[in-house]
């Protein structure tokens, strides 16, 4: 099999050039669908039977908080590939991700618990989606710790990969936390088996915004690869011709 | 390809290790993670007698009534095997309704029934517009309807 392109695609200049091409074919989008998601969510979809006009807290919380966890898969297969194959690159990319994904995590948590008051009477309970979704927060600040307290790049890489890695079992946790265990959280609207539990008028948009989050996210990721492989190779050759053009 | 082979079985080493700890975990702690008890785990005493506790269910309904002049509040909390009177004063959030999902914190007051400190409802996974859950489940008079 030919991996000429897998090898040149891990290459720090050949990626910075691909990331630096894409992303704007990701923001733009991203920004168009979050904008017609949110007209959409806030204002064509119709008010919920139970909770009114105040349901529409969800097409922020829903997708942010699946971002946090497509993150943090994102991390840790970076981290898994960095560690196996050495690729210093997968290492960037799972750095580039822990800010974004914690970012996520804490407007999933804020928007939940602004939800919470209202609906379920409360801003916050130690139930196990949420106290597991917290100590997902805790797992990218502690990444983002662990590395930036070790000096050596090489080496806080392969430590942080590991704790990455570790990590990992939090999110099925987080996912079937609402199945196994009995929680105040509600279980899950359009990720379960068979038809989604809610019409289509209020589905289309938070379809539109998971869309439009997880472009935004891939947008994020390859401007901040690059941030990251600029600060990485700042010493290179090939940089110095690269911004030279 | 000896020492990739070796970190691709470390790393498998590491995602097996803590998998089967959290397995482990989740035996150990199974009681611990539960958020409340069902009436019918209450029924069968595995409720804390001399600590506080959730107990979750549905309202049962036609069981509120509400004390004139007060605050104070009684209602069933059933799972349709068992069900136990609740007795709660205080003011309860928007979404409490009779039929709908609850949760409510206290203790048992040792004759079969459960005071509660705080009343939080537990909303379902369903999102629909009011006139498709009123063509579902017609609105009853008196009822918690749709």
């Amino acid at each position: 099999m030919d991996r000429t392109w897998l090898h040149k695609l891990a290459s720090p200049p050949h990626f910075y050039r691909i990331a630096g091409r894409l992303a704007p074919w990701l923001g733009w989008p991203a920004l168009a669908l979050i904008l017609i998601g949110l007209y959409g969510g806030l204002v064509l979809a119709p008010a919920d039977h139970q909770q009114g006009e105040g349901f529409r807290i969800l097409y922020v919380h829903a997708p942010s908080a699946w971002l946090s966890m497509l993150v943090y898969a994102t991390l840790a297969l970076a981290s898994g590939i960095g560690l196996i194959w050495r690729i210093k690159l997968a290492h960037a990319v799972a750095l580039a991700a822990a800010p974004i994904g914690a970012w996520f995590t804490f407007v999933a948590l804020a928007t939940g618990s602004l939800w919470g008051k209202p609906m379920w009477g409360t801003w916050w309970v130690w139930d196990a989606r949420l106290t597991a979704e917290l100590i997902l927060l805790f797992l990218y600040l502690g990444f983002l710790a662990l590395h930036g307290a070790i000096d050596d790049t090489g080496r806080a890489d392969r430590a942080a990969a590991v704790l990455a890695l570790v990590g990992v079992i939090n999110l099925p946790v987080i996912h079937y936390s609402v199945y196994w265990w009995n929680t105040l959280h509600q279980g899950a609207t359009i990720t379960k088996l068979g038809k989604p539990s809610i019409t289509f008028d209020m589905l289309w948009p938070l379809l539109v915004m998971l869309t439009g989050f997880t472009l935004c996210f891939a947008a994020l990721l390859t401007r901040r690869v690059q941030a990251e492989i600029l600060r990485r190779e700042r010493d290179a050759a090939w940089l110095r011709a690269e911004l030279a053009r | 390809m000896t020492p990739r082979h070796r970190r691709m079985v470390g790393v498998a080493a590491i995602l097996a290790g803590v998998g089967a700890a959290a397995l482990l975990a989740r035996l150990a702690f199974e009681e611990n993670l539960l958020y409340f008890f069902s009436p019918s785990q209450i029924a069968a005493g595995e409720a804390p007698v001399e600590r506080k506790f959730r107990v979750g269910g549905l309202v049962t309904p036609g069981s509120v009534q509400r004390d004139p002049g007060s605050l104070t509040v009684r209602f069933v909390v059933t799972d349709n095997r068992h069900s136990i009177p609740v007795r709660y004063s205080g003011v309860l959030p928007d979404l409490f309704k009779e039929g709908k999902g609850v949760v409510a914190n206290g203790r048992l007051d040792g004759q079969g029934g459960f005071v509660a400190e705080e009343v939080l409802a537990k909303h379902d996974e369903n999102y629909m517009p009011p006139e498709v859950a009123d063509s579902m489940h017609p609105p009853q008079p008196g009822g918690g309807g749709g």
